[in-house]
């Protein structure tokens, strides 16, 4: 049997990376699917993908998807700044960061809230248990107030949330999903990928070995119990036509630069994603009521990018040769004689 | 009267700063320059923004010394909070210019004054208020002009070259000069020695230039394309001619399209991992920062070398530890520089010793760090990066950008996709890189910080830990011969050695010349590197005693030196620090030189 081939030729098995390191039932893992599937049927070509990561679980997992890619797996906390200046060396690259509660609310928010204010041009993927795994199960930022943990200790501090740091800092796309809910991942990615700026997405992932029992709101069973979905996502690239029957006043549709779709059908109440004040209050309502709000929160689809504003040419700069970086000889001549 | 003293003195302008008084400065020396005079100016600022005391010397000698001198011979006394402390290190004989209200009851005899009412002047004589306490400085470069006898074509050069930009104060700057030259001609007449006059011989051909500005032109001409950067005292200037250079050679006039970034990061660990981020990705960038900023790189410094990505740092040093004294020379990060970050991790490090070298080695270190895969460390120091030193003009490079080991799409063709990113193919220890973005399935590899195999895929094994740690370390070696080699002059044919690096070099120029006079002519060799050149050990082989000479505490250089010779050398070693945080002068080698070698004898 042939293999589905994508627009660019490629069998699904060619998003495929090394075979997982982490536990078996890792909500991580799930991720790693959810962005094979995401990539493959976005036509993603593989040498222009740069997946980017911190330290930790989390971390670990770009290398399970797309093994000819390339990847960098840097320093805990810091993979905004390896993010923001490979973006900048080459602006056709498609950067795709994966990152953990750990790595982005503890030792890493601030380059996470700078990479924001800068809208780089990327996708930054938060795989959010809300502990840390590699290190046995302390509490990370991202833990709620009154969980708890494994061992019976209760977290007694708020918790960061990343989606709300981010709308707080102008981010031009922030959404949150939970692992377990593909159908609702898989488009979020998609929607991520082709916008054209920082694009936020905190994934709920539970932790089988030291976060998925009674008293954590980061285990599945919690999850599943309390995921209100504000509106069904789905994402038509611009490489194909929309042909969605929908009544109207039910579905919401983003158009983003590239001409790819978002559409977003109802639920309950409506909410309108390109306001960012209405997304913080949707937060703000779920985390009264004890819900986990998810979905596309907000989007500002005609946000420029950071090397946008910054007069960055399409041309990678790396690709740039001496004759465009160096002063001729006379101007080198004329510079010097200034100093004279 | 006496003899007179001509083309040989030390200007101290002791002002406030915030002021204006460092353009007064800059005009007293361009006009100077002007003359044929070689100066060697040293602005001693406060950290601060307005209202502390500030120094700014000028020293002027017909050999084009560079060095500074502890010596006042002529004090223009601006600043009422440090009158009393300034009047003390004028020396006997030298001249006292000061505001006509500054007491000299019970004050020195031995110096002659000249008191000039230079807020009366302005007040009476400059009419634009809003600009009056920036002219006031003015003023005196007029009264210097006076005492001096400076030509007015020098002046109006020196006027003319500083506001280059601003054609418009030239005329209001003149005439506030003039203010104070009148000043001195209606109401002195010459009582000291001290003279100006035009010469010629020594520089001719050459220009006035700042460390940092020859490092910004270095990188642009190393083809620098992101740069990342956090403001720091004293690198933060390196960035901003960055920027100003690249707004006028790299900017496209019809698109305004930038062929460079330049980010200004929220810290040091931004700024680094931006530059490293970039490098991976095949740009050629660089960070540039002082003491605290590479305190906070430790961590990126680890996996540039560990990962194996090129990445160029500036670290223009200033006095430590910790805070120190942001505003004062040093060349205390050798040491940590040299090995910063945990584990076994060693890094390249070039030692500029002139402006010129700071162009030449802020545009080659782009070439070693992508030849070497590998961060290459910048060292200047606040003295070599923010002073203004005379030099020849620097020479446009003579051969293309050298990008290391890069497999390109052809290339990979070629392997039939057989390659491995940590293989050292060709026994040199440097292995071969693709980038990101080259079109070939077998490009793409896993950089990590995490122990990897010769395929950069992840191991925890112990075999091929080790192998890999020694293949860098042959990479080391092999740097080690490609490094710039010291510069060595023998021709005293002395059994005495003076080894110095950086800023240094210029108080070793001036006593090797004290020294020759002594009767006591040493050998010299400048390091320019790190790793040390295996010509280090020939050169102490070849002398009886070595004095190493630095601006640090600890004989950091010196340490690294004695490890690096074989045992029954090291007791040649002597060691010479310097470390109050003004640049060394002369007499702090040729003092314990002589004194140590009076015992040895």
């Amino acid at each position: 049997m042939s293999a589905t081939l994508n627009r660019v030729g490629l069998p699904r098995d060619a998003y495929k990376g090394a075979a997982t390191t982490l536990c078996a039932g890792c909500g991580h893992n799930s991720i790693t699917n959810h962005m094979i599937k995401a990539l493959y049927e976005l036509g993603i070509e593989p040498h222009l993908l740069a997946k980017m990561s911190g330290i930790g679980c989390s971390s670990k997992t770009p290398a399970y998807f797309v093994e000819t890619a390339h990847g960098f797996n840097g320093v805990h906390g810091r993979m905004p700044s390896l993010t923001t200046g490979a973006q900048l060396a080459n602006r056709q690259l498609i950067m795709l960061g994966v990152s953990g509660d750990g790595d982005t609310a503890s030792i890493g928010l601030g380059q996470f809230m700078h990479m924001i204010r800068r809208n780089i041009d990327c996708t930054y993927i938060i795989e959010d248990n809300g502990t840390y795994g590699l290190t046995k199960g302390q509490f990370s930022a991202t833990a709620d107030l009154g969980s708890v943990q494994k061992k019976g200790a209760v977290n007694t501090f708020q918790p960061i949330d990343p989606c709300a740091v981010a709308l707080a800092l102008g981010c031009s796309f922030v959404a949150r999903s939970f692992s377990g809910d593909g159908k609702q991942v898989v488009p979020l990615i998609k929607a991520a990928i082709a916008h054209r700026g920082t694009a936020v997405l905190d994934i709920i992932s539970p932790c089988v070995t030291f976060n998925d029992h009674d008293g954590s709101t980061k285990s599945y069973s919690w999850v599943k119990d309390h995921e209100e979905s504000i509106a069904d996502v789905s994402f038509i690239p611009f490489f194909e036509e929309v042909h969605v029957d929908y009544e109207p006043g039910t579905v919401r549709d983003v158009t983003l630069h590239d001409g790819s779709h978002i559409l977003l059908k109802k639920l309950g109440e409506d909410h309108d994603p390109n306001d960012r004040r209405a997304a913080m209050h949707v937060i703000e309502e779920g985390r009264a009521a004890g819900h986990l709000v998810t979905g596309l929160l907000y989007v500002d689809p005609d946000s420029d990018d950071f090397a946008t504003t910054e007069h960055i040419p399409s041309t990678p700069l790396k690709d740039l040769a001496e004759g465009q970086l160096r002063l001729t000889q006379d101007e080198f001549a004329q510079f010097m004689s200034e100093f004279a | 009267m006496t003899e007179p003293i001509v083309n040989d003195l030390t200007i101290q302008a002791a002002t406030v700063n915030g002021s204006g008084s460092q353009t007064a400065n800059l005009v007293l020396t361009r006009a100077i320059f002007k003359m044929g005079v070689p100066v060697a100016p040293k602005n001693v600022f406060p950290s601060n923004i307005e209202g502390l005391p500030t120094w700014y010397q000028l020293r002027v000698t017909p050999e084009g010394y560079m060095a500074r001198s502890d010596r006042v011979d002529i004090l223009v006394a601006f600043n009422a909070a440090t009158w009393r402390d300034d009047l003390g290190t004028v020396r006997p004989g030298g001249v006292v210019i000061h505001e006509e209200s500054y007491s000299t009851a019970d004050a020195r005899t031995d110096v002659t004054y000249y008191a000039v009412p230079f807020s009366k002047l302005a007040k009476s004589k400059i009419p634009n208020e809003t600009l009056r306490k920036q002219l006031a400085n003015m003023i005196y470069v007029g009264v210097v002009a006076g005492v001096l006898s400076i030509p007015w074509e020098a002046i109006e050069h020196g006027v003319k070259r500083q506001f280059l930009s601003k054609p418009k104060a030239v005329q209001v700057n003149l005439d506030a000069v003039k203010v104070g030259l009148d000043y001195w001609q209606d109401n002195f007449s010459k009582q000291d020695p001290y003279r100006l006059e035009p010469m010629t011989g020594v520089v001719e051909g050459k220009a006035l230039v700042e460390g940092n500005q020859a490092a910004a032109l270095g990188a642009l001409m190393g083809g620098v394309t992101v740069a990342a950067w956090y403001p720091i005292t004293p690198s933060s200037s390196l960035c901003e001619y960055l920027i100003a250079y690249s707004d006028r050679f790299r900017t496209d006039a019809k698109t305004g399209e930038k062929r460079i970034a330049v980010v200004q990061a929220e810290d040091e660990l931004a700024a680094v991992g931006m530059a490293i981020g970039a490098s991976w990705a095949g740009a050629r960038a660089m960070t540039s920062t002082s003491g605290p900023g590479i305190s906070l790189m430790a961590e990126f410094a680890g996996l540039a070398y560990y990962a194996e990505v090129p990445v160029v740092i500036f670290d223009i040093q200033r006095i430590g530890p910790s805070t120190g004294l942001p505003t004062r020379t040093s060349q205390g990060d050798i040491s940590f520089a040299y090995t910063i970050s945990h584990g076994d991790t060693k890094h390249l490090v070039l030692l500029p010793g002139t402006v010129e070298e700071c162009y030449e080695f802020g545009r080659d270190a782009f070439d070693y760090a992508d030849r070497f895969q590998t961060a290459v460390f910048v060292l200047s120091d606040l003295d070599l990066g923010m002073n203004l030193w005379m030099t020849p003009s620097f020479s446009y490079p003579d051969k293309p950008f050298d990008r290391g080991k890069v497999l390109s799409k052809a290339d990979l063709e070629k392997l039939g996709g057989e390659w491995g990113r940590y293989q050292d193919v060709d026994g040199d220890g440097i292995t071969y890189r693709t980038l990101p973005g080259t079109d070939h399935p077998s490009a793409g590899y896993f950089t990590r910080g995490s122990g990897h195999d010769e395929h950069a895929r992840y191991t925890e094994r112990a075999d091929a830990y080790a192998r890999n740690m020694d293949r860098l370390s042959k990479k080391f070696e092999t740097a080690r011969k490609a490094l710039p080699a010291p510069v060595t002059d023998e021709s005293a044919g002395s059994a005495i050695g003076l080894i110095a690096f950086g800023s240094t070099n210029a108080a070793v120029v001036e006593a090797r010349q004290t020294l020759v006079e002594a009767g006591r002519p040493v050998d010299y060799m400048r390091l320019r590197a790190l790793p040390l050149s295996v010509e280090v050990a020939e050169f102490v082989e070849r002398h009886e005693h070595v004095y190493v000479v630095e601006q640090n505490r600890d004989g950091q250089m010196f340490d690294l030196i004695k490890l690096a010779l074989p045992p029954d050398l090291t007791g040649r070693l002597r060691s010479i620090r310097h470390y109050d945080g003004q640049p060394i002068p002369a007499e702090a080698i040729t003092e314990p030189l002589l004194q140590s070698e009076a015992v040895a004898i």
